[in-house]
């Protein structure tokens, strides 16, 4: 039941809104279009002309950017198994099984994901030096599968459950052993749920600065590699802004991407 | 006439013991084990280290060079400050734009969609992204410039404007994070049968008072948890300051950072560590307090 | 195919006794049928007979081999689950077929008995299609198209009809019943619908709260329930119940009710004062206001509570004493609520129960 002046109100709320969202990433976009030289200008035009990738050649060619983009690709990579491989039986043993110590798992993965689980980077380093991890990129997939970890087994769990048992029971009346009803039935029905959580795992994993900076010296990771570069060399705009941007785009693409699962996969995570 | 029946036998047959099935527990040992390594040990590590000298002995060195860090001070009061203006706006924001997803008007899933970017955008990019609009070449000058208002770009981001450092940093993190809080609303939202609004309606409930009565008390679980999670991570805002506004506004997080990777005392970074450790649990806790009460009222309802 | 011997088959879910001891033989080649309401066991049973719960005592022995111990895919045994459970991911050939894959038979072979399956499931034409794009009556053929491929020694059906609607459950209950006659295999079948168990069923076996309370053929277990719970809950509808007394008079005993003497031959002859009369509606004659000369003979008065038109009869649900039974009167018949009806009972059809153990009473 909406009255004209209620629809008017949703309407402008629904644009205001919505413009402020994409409001800042369309400047950024603007911003890494502009030439070096004009982002240096004042006063300029708001709307870049020409149109120039110069900023971001400049960006992707600058010290190990390249290096640490192809880093954090590895990263994410390494997360994504890991957390999959590890996570993915704990969330079938919990949407299929009941036993003791049940709730207890339960309520501890649940903690898990309500910690500040970036912090534990600051004991990790020393432990890591220890056990030969400091700067490499397994070290840093380590810490991004144990922030991962939980979401992953929540995230399985909740795909196993909608895989209903006698599936399996089924198939194993037709002669298939459980691992084998398993792997020929259940699998492949909970591959996409699988893929959300490995898409999950990607974003964030791609995103995690924290960890990523403290825990790497020479092997950075890309936001590693432009946190330390802004924070404490004092990167100049263009450098910021094209970062920015890089940044920001493969994540922009994977959220459109799965538009339609979204909110699936984020109620899924938090319940 | 002869009738049919079965009986139990007296003597019972020796039962099977029934083998505890180890299926689930194998499944589960890896994630228990790698959080084990990867997460109890790292935390109790990290007490160790802020509370053992080289020594071995207990001391409280490291967390009296804490308290004493010039920087200490000024860290507790802004992660607090920060977290205590940030969330309440987008904890309304977010419920502002959940309701609005909730009136499934015609294309609410783009809208959805849009709201839904800043989550897959970290809090360095969002605050590079922020800083393209604030720095002194940056955007908010050049609209003011291309509106007449003024002639020379103005450096908001000094620290000669607290205030304008301070306001940056909220509006890049309410930009930036309201989309986790709202995605949460907008799940519970969902979960909430129609049948409860249908009935305030034929009971002739108005727009606001089905608000305060129906929705939010049966919101209150989604609340929680989202006030729970957003919290947490907002003690743990860090790229997002260090861009704006570097160490001239300091959070806990940034000086874990700065003792560790700058001032090489890894004690200190991880008193606090420890820090904020235990904030983030007695905060949980005390979330936990504030809205569960209220949910075993519900429950009776 | 094969015959089964369940031997003791005990089965408990916590402190729950679900299966309480039961020992049951199937003949080879012999449709049984497992009825009773819900939590009664039956399921559970079934799913023991296939090595989907494992037994907490006794013996599952199947064509004489004791697979007790074996997982279902070893037992020679073919399911049809009650939601079907057809393979979302797989096209109807492939879901016919996977049992076969399994024991890597040659693809050729496949093709043929899919293809035979299929066929004798009428649903050639859907082999390349997807379950998503079936009906909830064709994907139920591809559940029994899948079980019989197999040639299994034994094929075992939960429920497959419930979740049909009922046109379609009577067609499907045909089709089963000349499936069994061409295949031939024996067959354990699940269900809480008398008329199924009645249709289908070489023996029906009764079952409540874990026990068997009844085994025998249909007939007999329609005419002459061994309990009380078994006449109420076969027939619809069910037998009625009432009480009765057996008195003696110049040495003969006679049985009674609601003060009216009853024509009945298989009084026992053991001393029993009260027992209760089981009576199913068909076999009650409904007679209108006494016909003039007073009271007939054995014929009980009766107050009319309700009546229901129901297609090919009225049912009325009528009151005698404290009882309320249930008759059925041609769709002529005139009466009204409140009006008085007179009841005679087929003396051959009348069953005596113990009133409180609710055992038949042989005689």
């Amino acid at each position: 039941m909406t009255t004209p002046g209620r629809k008017a109100l949703l309407t402008v709320l629904v644009v205001l809104i919505s413009a402020w969202v994409l409001f800042p990433i369309i400047l950024i976009a603007l911003a890494s279009f502009t030439t070096r030289t004009q982002l240096y200008a004042w006063p300029r035009s708001l709307v870049p002309s020409p149109f120039s990738a110069e900023t971001m050649r400049f960006f992707v060619q600058a010290q190990d950017v390249l290096q640490s983009l192809l880093n954090s690709l590895l990263v994410a990579a390494m997360t994504i198994v890991l957390a999959v491989l590890i996570g993915a039986p704990a969330g079938y043993a919990l949407s299929r099984f009941r036993f003791g110590g049940k709730e207890v798992f339960r309520l501890g993965i649940l903690g898990t994901k309500m910690f500040p689980a970036t912090i534990l980077a600051v004991p990790l380093a020393v432990s890591f030096i220890n056990w030969n991890l400091y700067d490499t990129l397994l070290g840093v997939a380590l810490v991004h599968t144990t922030l991962a970890l939980p979401f992953a087994v929540v995230i399985t769990t909740s795909v196993f459950v909608g895989v209903p048992f006698e599936l399996e029971e089924a198939a194993m009346t037709l002669g298939c052993s459980r691992a084998q009803a398993f792997r020929k039935v259940a699998m492949p029905i909970a591959l996409p749920g699988l893929a959300a959580a490995a898409i999950f795992t990607f974003v964030l994993s791609w995103n995690e600065v924290f960890a990523a900076t403290i825990l790497t010296l020479r092997n950075r990771t890309l936001p590693a590699l432009v946190m330390n570069a802004v924070g404490l060399a004092g990167a100049p705009i263009d450098y910021r802004f094209a970062g920015g941007f890089f940044m920001i785009i493969p994540a922009l693409i994977i959220i459109f991407v799965i538009r339609r699962y979204l909110l699936t996969l984020w109620g899924v995570t938090v319940r | 006439m002869t009738v049919a029946e079965q009986r139990l036998e007296q003597t019972l047959p020796p039962v099977r013991r029934q083998a505890v099935d180890w299926l689930p527990y194998v499944l589960l040992l890896p994630t228990v084990v790698f959080l084990t390594v990867f997460f109890v040990y790292p935390m109790l590590q990290a007490f160790v280290l802020s509370f053992r000298s080289p020594e071995g002995a207990i001391t409280l060195r490291y967390f009296q060079a804490m308290l004493k860090d010039t920087y200490f001070a000024g860290a507790l009061r802004n992660s607090f400050l920060l977290t205590a203006i940030i969330i309440p706006l987008q904890v309304v924001l977010a419920l502002v734009i959940a309701l609005l997803i909730n009136t499934r008007f015609q294309g609410h899933p783009w809208f959805l969609f849009i709201c839904a970017i800043p989550l897959g955008i970290s809090d360095l990019g969002a605050g590079l992204i922020w800083s393209s609009f604030f720095t002194e070449r940056g955007y908010l000058n050049l609209i003011l410039q291309n509106l007449g208002l003024i002639n020379e770009p103005i450096t908001f981001l000094s620290f000669e404007r607290p205030a304008w450092l301070y306001g940056a940093i909220v509006a890049t993190e309410v930009w930036r994070a309201t989309a986790i809080v709202m995605v949460i609303l907008v799940a519970g939202l969902q979960l909430i049968p129609k049948d409860y609004f249908e009935t305030a309606d034929v009971f002739g409930a108005s727009g606001w008072r089905k608000l305060r009565y129906v929705t939010l008390p049966l919101l209150r679980p989604a609340l929680q948890t989202a006030l729970i999670i957003r919290t947490i991570l907002a003690f743990q805002l860090f790229a997002t300051v260090i861009v704006m506004a570097g160490r001239i506004v300091p959070v806990l997080a940034g000086e874990a950072y700065f003792q560790y990777g700058l001032l090489r005392n890894v004690n200190v970074a991880s008193a606090y560590a420890v820090l904020i450790m235990t904030l983030s649990m007695t905060i949980t806790i005390f979330y936990l307090w504030l809205l569960r009460t209220k949910e075993e009222e519900l429950g009776r309802g | 195919m094969a015959d089964i011997q369940l031997e003791r088959v005990r089965k408990m879910f916590g402190k729950v006794l679900a299966v309480a001891d039961v020992s049951l033989h199937i003949k080879e080649g012999e449709f049984m049928v497992l009825l009773g309401p819900s939590g009664c066991g039956k399921t559970t049973l079934l799913r023991c007979l296939a090595g989907l719960e494992r037994v907490d005592g006794g013996q599952v022995i199947i064509g004489g081999d004791d697979v007790t111990d074996h997982p279902p895919g070893k037992r020679g045994i073919g399911m049809v689950f009650q939601s079907y459970a057809v393979f979302p991911h797989m096209t109807v050939f492939d879901n016919i077929g996977f049992g076969l894959q399994m024991q890597r038979v040659s693809s050729a072979e496949i093709q043929r008995r899919v293809g035979e399956g299929a066929e004798l499931l009428q649903i050639q034409q859907l082999l390349a299609r997807y379950p998503a794009q079936l009906s909830g009556g064709q994907r139920q053929r591809v559940a029994v198209a899948r079980a019989i491929v197999m040639r299994p020694r034994v094929l075992l059906m939960d429920e497959p009809l419930s979740n049909l609607d009922a046109l379609l459950r009577l067609q499907m209950r045909g089709e089963l019943k000349r499936l069994h006659h061409e295949v031939r295999s024996t067959t354990v079948y699940v269900t809480h619908d008398q008329v199924e168990a009645l249709s289908l069923g070489d023996r029906i076996a009764v079952m409540k709260d874990g026990t068997i309370v009844q085994l025998d053929i249909p007939d007999r277990v329609y005419d002459l329930p061994a309990t009380r719970f078994v006449g109420s809950f076969i027939g619809s509808p069910p037998m009625n119940f009432l009480e009765g007394t057996i008195r003696s008079s110049n040495g003969a005993r006679m049985l009674e009710t609601a003060g009216v003497r009853l024509e009945f031959h298989g009084v026992p002859a053991r001393g029993r004062d009260a027992v209760l009369i089981g009576i199913r509606p068909e076999h009650i004659a409904v007679e209108r206001a006494a016909v003039a000369g007073g009271i007939p003979a054995g014929a009980i008065p009766a107050a009319v509570v309700v009546v229901e038109p129901i297609g090919p009869q009225k049912l009325l649900t009528v009151q005698v004493g404290l009882s309320t039974l249930k008759v059925t009167t041609p769709v002529d018949f005139a009466v009204d609520q409140g009006q008085r009806v007179w009841l005679r009972f087929d003396p051959s059809r009348i069953r005596l129960m113990d009133p409180q153990t609710g055992d038949a009473i042989a005689s």
